[in-house]
């Protein structure tokens, strides 16, 4: 078991590896990978069991995650080398041609690690619906999880997938959203309003957590919290406020680092700030 | 003309809710999904006897396909069914990335499929359905002639593994095929063999092209008929040595020129044997209510339309 201060070290590294793998091809979303960089690592480090040394599509047995907004695959990346499920030098390839780690997460180049496509908006959700189904029809008590973004959540099929994960019990899943106010166009609230997503999700049947994405002290208590909570009926939403950007002093905050790579001297500005901790890749 | 029996008259959707059950029996894995429309797609056996092993999802097609690609993560092999439009057009990018660029084992099963829908009208008769399936890498399409064979389908799609999309309809027609005959994905069958002209026809045509066998023997005419049930792997081999033999090609189908099995023939012969060809399809338009056989006529999707392109197509052999 992973202490929260090795826990921080780890996210140090994996913002290193963000900064650094969309610095190398001028592309990539940095700003809600280094946003959600805490909660990838308690998950993948602290929650999840999973077996990263051998991928099993099925999973069986497994606690799976599905990354809804698939363009924060920088963190997703990271995260899964690190964790073991490939070598964390195949992080130089993102995004080059002929690579496993597409600017997207796909399995059809069979990363380990990667169960579904993602990138098109508002998908996850069923999806990870799907796999959480065949959890109860396997007898596998394990849970499925899922990330989508905020902006995400305008998407239709979100509220498609959210009315029938209440009405049909799908009690093993734990859904978590990354409430960082921001998309491509501005902040949510300038673009399209998401409203109260709280009271929105407990209309739709959902119990409703609420945390803090930066702290991974609170993170490892939520998620936790929802295993314990879960199998009483009804889904879990957990309601994750981020800081996109977070780590990275001038990416802070702001959604022009949504989809943006730094230079080169905004890279040593950002590595500067988050220690090398297991090793650049 | 060989002399070709009717078995009895039956919808092709029952073929696919008989199949659905029977492969449910055999194959634990099989589970049924489908979006307000069970009665429709003929899933009422399948759900009666596996309760549990099927999803109503309501009427929320890009969600049921989302769930069913869940489902193959945990070694399921799901069905969908709703009608072909909401099969297709409506969830086009839910199959895009979360089916086939996943290369999830989902089997994507559409009815009322093209104009013998009938008084619904055109915003339910697909007919661009083949063409949106068959330009997705990997997807399997498939559109069986009648009962038996769409039976025959749905068995052999839930043991194939990849996405595949399975297209049926919804009228009583003609079942002329083999009961509990075996269905070979990519294979064309030759219901008869004849020398002038090459007829593929697939689904609801193939027994009007039948009918048109007829009308041509009596003119003199010997006409080849193949039923082109994979519109995806295409019979490559079978195509070009019908084509080969008879040196003219008519293609028939419920489904635009635009993107269906003609425009699939005339590319491959197009790189590998350029033939005169005629194609019985719908001509770059919408449906409309009426009668399936009235529209079947108006469109020109019939016996006597696939006679007067076989007669043209012969007139331009050189």
């Amino acid at each position: 078991m992973k202490t929260l201060e090795e826990l921080n070290a780890i996210s140090s590294q994996v913002r290193r590896d963000i900064v650094r793998m969309v610095h190398a091809v001028n592309s990539g979303h940095p700003g809600a990978s280094l946003g959600c960089t805490e909660f990838f690592v308690s998950l993948y480090f602290k929650v999840l069991q999973h077996n990263s040394k051998k991928f099993e599509m099925d999973g069986i047995g497994e606690d799976l995650f599905f990354l809804s907004n698939g363009h924060i695959s920088p963190v997703f990346y990271s995260v899964l080398a690190r964790s073991g499920y490939f070598a964390v030098e195949e992080l130089n390839t993102f995004r080059k041609i002929n690579t496993r780690l597409q600017g997207h997460p796909t399995t059809h180049e069979h990363l380990p690690g990667v169960r579904m496509s993602s990138g098109s908006l508002g998908q996850g959700m069923s999806v990870a619906i799907g796999a959480a189904l065949a959890k109860k029809q396997n007898n596998d008590d394990r849970w499925v999880f899922s990330l989508h973004g905020d902006g995400e959540l305008q998407e239709g099929q979100i509220w498609e997938a959210a009315m029938f994960a209440s009405a049909k019990n799908v009690d093993n899943l734990i859904s978590t959203i990354d409430v960082n106010g921001q998309q491509i166009d501005g902040s949510t609230k300038q673009v399209l309003d998401l409203g109260n997503l709280r009271l929105k999700f407990e209309a739709f049947g959902w119990l409703v957590l609420e945390c803090d994405g930066n702290n991974l002290a609170d993170l490892n208590s939520t998620l936790d919290g929802a295993k314990e909570k879960s199998k009483n009926g009804k889904p879990i939403c957990i309601l994750m406020k981020t800081n996109m950007g977070n780590g990275v002093d001038f990416m802070m905050g702001s959604h022009k680092w949504h989809g943006v790579a730094p230079n080169d001297e905004q890279l040593k500005v950002a590595l500067a700030q988050n220690e090398e901790t297991l090793g650049d890749y | 003309m060989k002399n070709i029996e009717i078995l009895n008259k039956k919808d092709t959707r029952s073929g696919f809710g008989e199949g659905l059950l029977e492969i449910g029996r055999s194959n634990p894995k099989v589970i049924a999904l489908c979006a307000d429309l069970v009665g429709s797609l003929k899933m009422d056996a399948f759900i009666k006897e596996f309760p549990s092993r099927f999803y109503q999802v309501g009427i929320a097609e890009a969600n049921m396909m989302g769930i069913a690609a869940g489902l193959t993560v945990g070694g399921y092999v799901p069905f969908t069914g709703t009608f072909a439009n909401f099969s297709t057009g409506r969830v086009y990018d839910q199959i895009r990335q979360s089916i086939a660029y996943s290369n999830k084992n989902v089997k994507i099963c559409a009815s009322h499929a093209g104009l013998t829908l009938g008084e619904d009208g055109a915003t339910h008769q697909i007919l661009e359905d083949l063409g949106l399936m068959k330009m997705l890498p990997g997807m399997t399409v498939i559109n069986p002639c009648d009962f038996n064979q769409t039976k025959a389908a749905t068995i052999a799609i839930a043991e194939h593994v990849g996405p595949v999309y399975l297209r049926f309809g919804r009228p009583v027609v003609p079942n002329f095929t083999l009961p509990n005959q075996k269905f070979e994905i990519g294979k064309a069958w030759t219901i008869n063999e004849g020398s002038d002209v090459s007829i593929f026809a697939t689904g609801h045509l193939v027994w009007k092209a039948i009918e048109a066998g007829y009308i041509l023997a009596e003119k003199g005419i010997s006409a080849e008929i193949i039923n082109i049930h994979t519109i995806k792997p295409l019979d490559n081999a079978a195509i070009l040595n019908s084509a080969r033999k008879t040196g003219c090609v008519v293609t028939a189908e419920e489904h635009q020129k635009n993107g269906g099995l003609g425009d699939s023939i005339a590319q491959l012969l197009a790189e590998n044997l350029p033939s005169p060809l005629e194609m019985v399809a719908v001509n770059d338009s919408f449906g409309e209510s009426g009668t399936p056989d009235q529209l079947m006529e108006k469109y020109g999707l019939n016996a006597a339309a696939i006679v007067d392109a076989s007669m043209r197509v012969i007139s331009r052999k050189k």
